[in-house]
């Protein structure tokens, strides 16, 4: 199978034939208007609902004094900076994403390797190992908490007891392990997935002339694989990580971002700031220096996977 | 590492093909346990369910999903049905012509169209859950399927228009040609032409839209509470494990579960497409 | 009055979002669907063992009510509290009738937030406001009126395994002390046969682990602030009695305390697999109910333990009360009214047990013979609880708040979670004592200046 998988980087190279220079103007709306609503929807529902935090951020406003609104320059910004709490819940957070980026990236490496051979069943043990990718997050979160990691009835315990150990509150003891754990299981597969479809689009001729020139299979895959399969790693450690810097639908269902906040990251805590807080003023500083942060990884990280996306071709020739 | 026992010595390549199918097996079976172990103790009574010897050999029972039912969770299921539904059409409306506009026929700087939809879904939606709540509390919409089918649209638009355009790419530039040579207007090209051949990439674009709205939690669970409220958010209830509804719960999670896990084992193959946003196939 | 399908508030902007998106569907959701013709009274409750029963029995309600339905929407309490607060401080209308307590209703009586209630409660015929026990109609009223009506009330009590205690050849005293208590614990713990010493509750929410908390931090001498809003959260008396029930917990009660609120800890003593349980007085009707208790007549009921205080036990009340912005005001009034009414409390008792009646409410409760017979051990020391739960002096040394076990200021909502975050960190063992309530008393240090502002 052809590189193909990744679309083409050009207009030049796109299917339909298109004019080279410039489009008039009234063609210029012809083109436009297929793309307005979407642009439109998209601008009203995530721009500007932002430009509001970013007014709120200047205010003292809580939603349980009403009428007491007031205009405070920078202070709601003076206290993100120096709140103790915010500083951990950007630890968690980092050591969250990172945890789990990094291990699903690992397993799911390594089962995509598994997977690309031939062996009986192959296409049930992909269904299979999809799945936990596909469970609702907030399931999930509950899921290991009860089933799993219950410190009298959960299977890890029991399994933990038939080895002698006693039971273990694993949720309050390894709070951060725990949640990892969960995110992991989920987004190994995807990991997997992503890797897979790498393996599979990997020139056929190139392995076997590194076999003819009588490489071994570790060889073989340190030197010729993972270099190819490097953009699609970088591809899926990005989307990884677009997603995972958001989570809250285990630790919500899980740990309630506790014990104490061991397992606050930044969305959970604004989270609380905002709906049980109901410091609106705080919770938009805390939202608009998230914001900030994102952006200044994002634009690193949209450049690559720009490149991912598109560049390939560009690359190839 | 292909066919990593390709490579070695006779005896080994004897056993190392099972060895690595046997390793694989195990694997998958140790990532999917807890999905099955979720699936069959909702089948389970409450006393099975809670022991400290787990019975795999029981005899299975319903009792779990009535009594789910009967706390009213048809509701729930249908809201999750109606939003994950409807925001999908939508999508599908406003994101075939953007891919469109973005692919075949592109308006100028159409680089930075896609790169501002890209960005969107890394803004963190909790930095606009304040101004989106009172919004829609000042227009009366908490508390409303539509304001869900709304906001899932936007989540969903960036995702829809990048991999549906992945799939017009796809199209060979000859059929193109021969519709405009044929003297098809813009409107025949796109409806005889066009759609047909990427119905499939609208089938899966549908699919991965419906399972990202089916699972959404954080949005459902600030902006419902009685009537519209979603499945994810039926489960908060289970939160305190009241001790004995371990069986309940997990005759709840299952049917939360079911549709979105059926859809994904049925769109597999398209899975890896829409998970990267239509950057690999 | 008849509701059309979509819902009345479904109106101007919002029917807007709706006409985007999709015309047809209706953009109530399905719960709008069967409303029939009849109000729906949308109630909010906290998962609670008295309101499941209410939900179970509320079909009586509407077969005598045939115009109103009745919906629930049931959480576990730290939800209910976020979700509730959240929709009545916006003047969501949402629900018709919502689930507060002492805490939420005299501040939002205050804000204007709920509806009086007094004139309805006197001119309901039968209904017999001053049936209710004086102190919980005290906790739930403001400036004299009541702004929501209690469905239960409480204070805290010991509760202890006669049995076991017998077999160990222990006495407990009637009005024990931490101290003792603590050895008794040490005593019974027995981790191999499943059986802690002492149940007590862990989980964070200012509901959960700072109610108990709270009444052994007034009675060790400790307190939240002094006078002038100084925090003393890092006062030895405070972090002695912080270190005191986070090292019995530990060491001598229930697995997985860290998570263990009210209900976690009432199956787990219900299930026999702790000898002492310090908790709500409510309690007891769940340990004295066959259908799910194993040790039905055998707990002792003593008042809660002391150290400097003479007594200690807390006063709470889960109330019903209407928002403001509710809809359906006079709908919501026939359905709270029947379920806080004495008839209710009879139904519980011929339909469900006499152990499972909500207590604490009423006196004729008390005067229900079936129920006496069942309540005797606890009936007396629930009522002592409440008389002598003092919430206008709840401490040791002065203190410019009111409220045993939470803080009467609207604050305290958030500044009671995030120190039970502190505190229930401590429990699980990921921070020392010590290094909590430094970080509690950043906290409420905030808090106390802003009490100090001269608009408040």
């Amino acid at each position: 199978m052809a590189v193909g998988a990744l679309p083409p980087a050009g207009p030049t190279a796109t299917a339909g034939p298109l004019p080279a220079r410039r489009p008039p103007r009234r063609a210029g709306w012809r083109r436009r208007w297929p793309l307005a609503p979407a642009l439109l929807w998209l601008v009203v529902l995530t721009q500007l609902p932002f430009v509001f935090t970013v007014l709120f951020s200047f205010q003292s406003r809580n939603l349980l004094r009403p009428g007491a609104e007031r205009w405070v320059g920078l202070a709601n910004y003076a206290n993100v900076f120096t709140d103790t709490v915010f500083r951990a819940a950007l630890l968690t957070e980092i050591e969250l994403t990172v945890l789990a980026v990094a291990i699903a990236m690992a397993l799911g490496t390594a089962l995509a390797l598994l997977l690309d051979r031939r062996f009986p069943g192959r296409g049930v043990a992909r269904t299979l190992l999809i799945s936990p990718f596909l469970v609702m997050p907030a399931v999930a979160g509950l899921l290991w908490k009860t089933a799993m990691f219950d410190p009298v009835f959960g299977l890890v315990n029991v399994a933990a007891s038939w080895a002698g150990v006693q039971g273990t509150d694993f949720t309050s003891r390894f709070p951060v392990a725990s949640v990892v754990t969960v995110l992991v299981w989920q987004w190994t597969p995807f990991m997997m997935l992503i890797v897979l479809a790498g393996l599979r689009s990997q020139p056929a001729d190139t392995l076997e002339a590194a076999r003819v020139d009588g490489a071994g299979p570790w060889a073989t895959f340190r030197w010729i694989t993972l270099p190819y399969l490097r953009r699609y790693i970088e591809l899926g450690v990005l989307l990884g990580v677009i997603h995972l810097v958001n989570t809250f639908d285990v630790i919500y269902m899980m740990t309630q971002g506790g014990p104490g906040t061991r397992t606050t990251n930044l969305p959970y805590y604004i989270y609380q700031r905002a709906f049980l807080g109901f410091d609106v003023g705080q919770s938009s500083a805390l939202g608009v220096v998230t914001v900030a942060g994102t952006l200044v990884a994002a634009a690193l990280a949209l450049r690559l996977l720009f490149t991912a996306f598109t560049g390939v071709r560009a690359g190839d020739r | 590492m292909r066919s990593p026992a390709a490579f070695r010595p006779p005896l080994r390549r004897r056993f190392g093909p099972w060895l690595w199918t046997t390793v694989t097996w195990v694997v998958t079976a140790v990532f999917f346990f807890p999905v099955l172990w979720m699936a069959l103790t909702a089948f389970k009574t409450e006393a099975d369910a809670y022991t400290t010897s787990p019975t795999v050999v029981f005899s299975p029972t319903l009792e779990q999903f009535r009594a789910v039912f009967a706390e009213g969770v048809g509701p729930y299921l249908g809201n999750s049905a109606l939003a994950a539904g409807a925001s999908t059409a939508v999508v599908l409306l406003l994101a075939t012509p953007a891919a469109y506009a973005l692919s075949i026929r592109p308006v100028r700087r159409w680089r930075d169209v896609l790169f501002f939809f890209l960005s969107t879904k890394m803004l963190p939606v909790v930095a606009a859950i304040i101004p989106v709540y009172l919004a829609a509390r000042g227009l009366g919409a908490l508390d409303s399927i539509g304001t869900l089918i709304v906001l899932y649209t936007a989540m969903n638009l960036p995702v829809a228009v990048w991999m549906l355009r992945s799939f017009f790419l796809e199209i060979p530039r000859e059929v193109l040609e021969a519709a405009r040579v044929d003297g098809a207007t813009t409107r025949q090209e796109v409806m005889w032409v066009l759609l047909p051949m990427v119905a499939p990439g609208l089938a899966a674009t549908a699919l991965i839209c419906v399972i990202f709205s089916w699972n959404e939690f954080f949005l459902a669970l600030n902006l419902t509470s009685v009537r519209s409220a979603t499945m994810p958010v039926f489960l908060v209830g289970f939160i305190t494990s009241e001790g004995l509804y371990w069986a309940r719960l997990a005759a709840a999670a299952t049917l939360a579960c079911l549709p979105v896990l059926l859809m994904g084992w049925l769109a597999q193959r398209q899975l890896a497409r829409g998970l990267s946003m239509g950057a690999v196939k | 009055m008849a509701r059309p399908p979509l819902g009345r508030r479904t109106t101007g902007g919002a029917a807007a979002l709706c006409a985007l998106s999709l015309p047809a569907a209706g953009c109530g959701g399905f719960g709008g669907v069967g409303a029939g013709d009849g109000t729906t009274v949308s109630v909010a409750v906290v998962a609670n063992p008295q309101m499941k029963d209410m939900e179970a029995l509320t079909p009586y309600f509407e077969r005598a009510h045939p115009d109103i339905r009745v919906r629930f929407v049931t959480l576990p309490e730290n939800q209910a509290r976020q979700k509730i607060t959240e929709s009545v401080a916006t003047g969501g209308r949402e629900f018709d009738v919502v689930m507060i307590s002492n805490y939420e209703t005299p501040l939002w009586a205050r804000n204007g937030w709920l509806t009086d209630l007094q004139e309805r409660a006197e001119h309901t015929p039968g209904y017999a406001p001053s049936d209710f026990i004086a102190p919980v109609r005290a906790a739930l009223s403001y400036r004299g009126h009541l702004y929501s009506v209690p469905f239960y009330g409480e204070s805290s009590f010991l509760m202890y395994r006669k049995d076991l205690f017998a077999a160990r050849r222990l006495t407990m005293p009637r009005r024990p002390t931490w101290r003792q208590v603590a050895s008794f614990a040490k005593a019974l713990d027995d981790p191999g046969h499943g059986v802690a010493g002492i149940c007590l509750r862990g989980a964070p929410g200012w509901g959960q682990v700072l109610a108990p908390l709270n009444t052994v931090i007034n009675t060790f001498g400790g307190r939240w602030y002094d006078l002038r809003w100084n925090p003393q959260l890092t006062t030895p008396e405070v972090e002695r009695a912080v270190r005191f029930y986070v090292s019995l917990v530990r060491r001598y009660g229930e697995p997985g305390a860290a998570g263990a609120g009210f209900t976690e800890c009432a199956t787990h003593y219900a299930q026999g697999k702790a000898a002492m349980w310090y908790d709500a007085t409510s309690a007891a009707g769940v340990l004295e109910d066959p259908a799910g208790s194993k040790v039905v007549g055998r707990t002792g009921y003593v008042a809660a333990p002391v150290a400097r205080k003479a007594w200690s036990g807390w006063l709470y009340s889960w109330s019903l009360g209407i928002p403001r912005a509710g809809r359906h005001q006079d709908a919501a009034w026939r359905f709270m009214s029947w379920a806080t009414s004495r008839r209710y409390i009879e139904l519980v008792g011929r339909r469900l047990g006499w152990s499972r009646l909500p207590p604490g409410s009423r006196y004729s409760t008390y005067a229900l013979p079936r129920y006496r017979r069942i309540a005797r051990s606890f009936a007396g020391p629930t009522l002592q609880g409440i008389r002598h739960a003092d919430q206008q002096r709840p401490t040791v040394e002065p203190v410019p708040y009111t409220g045993v076990q939470f803080l009467d200021i609207p604050e305290f909502q958030d500044l009671g979670t995030r120190v039970s975050q502190q505190i229930n960190a401590a429990i699980s063992g990921q921070e020392s004592v010590h290094t909590a309530l430094a970080q509690s008393q950043r906290y409420a240090r905030t808090v106390g200046r802003d009490q100090r502002r001269p608009e408040h």
